[in-house]
């Protein structure tokens, strides 16, 4: 289980083997559809991880820039005839300039403003995409064209799934070199103590922005992609409860464990599949894992197991 | 030409004044120690001088260029480092990252070669690895180069914080209390480090209320209370004043 975690290269080759095989096992369209959506989900979980997990810093409305990825690509496509890629480009670039104004002034400031903003940012934009109905079609939501790049239209579930997975595989792969260079150590410094990561020369606020917007982009992206998968949103792509989700996936499979999130997310995506039943339930059910997890494993899942597996070896 | 110079210098927290109208200057190349009794603004002073605390009025030049008001990075980018007196230690680290931070400014610190994890990036970290393990023998810690930083106990945290200091190559180094909590044998080996950096040239000011330790590396002492100049000048002058007796013997007994 440790070398899940450590050697980069074992970790990525466990999931491209997983990646690859996973289709062996999928003998629906639904099956695929939920794989497809686990792989959305793990994504922006990869990015948000970098954001909490390494530096530290929480974000209570991501499903926000999943929402404005969504809606940028819908709108762009739909409504003024822009070719999909283009599109997918303008709209995670528009985010990532939202996401870098509102973070330059809070992060300079120290403690959880980010948490509070980002909250703040989350419900108004979720409220705009309602309420703008002329351009987003309110709360009925909207259609979008089909998805292509360079002449290429993913036609079926299957290739929806190879185009999720490779970029899944390609965020894990970012994220895990992006960790382990003098940018992540110092991501990870300003976690373990800002002032002390501040007097050693680290631009606590660069890096914080940093992250910040990089895990907005990647949501964005996602939001994109996942639009052109779907043909159809409404706002709740960008609700709270999203947003709160993806923290619970983060925190869930390991904060600071980049496969730790999309393990996270697989689980928490799968688990309302198999909860059918007590659909009513969900919000309460994610309380409580948020709760116990906090409780009982405060580092979360894979970090936790890995730890007891290295405890025994020794 | 003084490496540091300090002029008006005062902060208040809510009507105490923690320093007051402090000025006095540090010359390059040598052992600078301030001591006062506790309370006396010792720890503030130093984190007006990094730059964590703004002052409330004054100025500091560093190197012949007016820094007041920058914020830390930008004072370590022109050649500070310090240690805290309250641990800072990146606990989420191992004990060898929490040096390679230390020389954070020294890194190709691009964001798109780190995202590729270029091979330049990874070549240049492997040395800097070795060069953190070589700071952390220097500080006498070779026995937790593997070690996890929050596995290790008080005095050999107080030591890494050196060595971070240390690898962020600094002109002026401060250490605050470095040997507070330490017995006497790691003690002596904390003058011992003092004395190997300033053999290379770097500026040391020395917080420290081991008065042995003090008396005997210090080219120069500032004696601080109530935030205010008492008197300074070398080791053996310091010692001998009156008004400064009188401080500790009043102040502590
Ligand atoms: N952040 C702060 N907020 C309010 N008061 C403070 C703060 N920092 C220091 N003080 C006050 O300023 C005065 C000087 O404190 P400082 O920590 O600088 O003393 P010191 O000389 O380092 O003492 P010690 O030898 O105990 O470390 C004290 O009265 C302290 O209570
Ligand atoms: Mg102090």
């Amino acid at each position: 289980m440790r070398f899940l975690l450590r050697p980069k290269t074992g970790g990525l080759a466990i999931l491209a083997a997983v990646i690859a095989l996973l289709p062996l096992v999928l003998d629906n369209a639904f099956h695929f559809e939920i794989a497809i959506t686990i792989g959305f989900n793990a994504i922006v979980c990869v990015g948000l991880n970098l954001l909490i997990g390494y530096a530290g810093q929480i974000s209570l409305g991501h499903a926000a820039f999943v929402g404005l990825g969504a809606y940028g690509a819908g709108v762009l496509t739909a409504s003024h005839g822009w070719d999909p890629l283009a599109a997918v480009g303008a709209a995670s670039i528009g985010t990532g300039l939202l996401a870098f104004v509102v973070a330059r002034p809070i992060l300079r400031l120290q403690g959880h403003y980010l948490a509070m903003a980002t909250l703040g940012l989350g419900i108004i934009i979720a409220i705009v995409l309602n309420i703008e109905d002329q351009i987003t079609g309110g709360p009925d939501g909207m259609l979008v064209p089909p998805f292509s790049a360079f002449g290429w239209e993913p036609s079926d579930e299957r290739q929806w799934y190879w185009l999720v997975g490779g970029f899944l595989w390609i965020s894990v792969w970012l994220a895990l070199n992006l960790i382990g260079s003098p940018v992540g150590r110092a991501l990870r410094a300003v976690h373990g103590s800002e002032v002390a990561a501040e007097v050693v020369g680290v631009d606590t606020t660069h890096y914080k922005v940093l992250i910040f917007t990089v895990s907005a982009v990647l949501a964005s992206l996602v939001g994109s992609l996942s639009a052109f998968y779907g043909m159809f949103i409404t706002p709740n792509i960008a609700s709270f409860f999203n947003s709160i989700e993806f923290v619970v996936m983060v925190v869930l499979g390991g904060m600071a464990s980049t496969f730790g999130a999309v393990v996270g997310a697989a689980i928490l995506t799968l688990l309302p599949q198999a909860l059918t039943v007590l659909e009513d339930y969900e919000h309460l059910i994610f309380g409580l894992i948020l709760m116990g997890v906090m409780i009982f494993m405060p580092r979360g899942l894979l970090p936790t197991l890995a730890g007891l597996r290295w405890r025994r070896r020794r | 030409m003084s490496l540091l110079r300090v002029d008006g210098l005062c902060k208040e927290f809510g009507g105490v004044h923690a320093i007051a109208d402090l000025g006095f200057a540090i010359h390059p190349g040598t052992i600078h120690s301030i001591i006062g009794p506790n309370g006396a603004g010792k720890t503030t002073l130093f984190n007006l001088i990094t730059g964590v605390y703004t002052p409330s009025a004054g100025r500091i030049w560093f190197d012949g260029v007016d820094v007041t008001g920058r914020r830390p990075s930008d004072l370590a980018a022109r050649g500070m480092s310090r240690t805290f007196q309250n641990l800072q230690v990146f606990f989420n680290m191992t004990a060898l990252e929490n040096v390679m931070v230390g020389a954070h400014l020294h890194l190709d610190r691009g964001f798109l070669a780190a995202l590729l994890g270029l091979p330049r990036i990874r070549r240049a970290d492997a040395a800097l690895g070795d060069e953190a393990a070589r700071l952390m023998r220097f500080v006498g810690l070779d026995d937790f180069i593997g070690a996890s930083a929050d596995a290790m106990p008080y005095g050999a945290l107080k030591r890494l914080e050196i060595a971070r200091a240390l690898a962020a190559r600094p002109k002026m180094l401060l250490l605050d209390e470095p040997a507070a909590g330490l017995n006497p044998t790691e003690s002596r080996e904390i003058d011992n480090v003092i004395h190997k950096v300033a053999e290379q040239g770097v500026t040391v000011v020395l917080v420290e209320h081991d008065m042995r330790m003090v008396m005997e590396i210090s080219d120069h002492v500032l004696v601080l209370d109530y935030g205010r100049k008492l008197t300074e000048g070398r080791p053996a002058e310091v010692r001998e004043d009156p008004e400064v007796i009188a401080a500790y013997l009043g102040g502590q007994g």
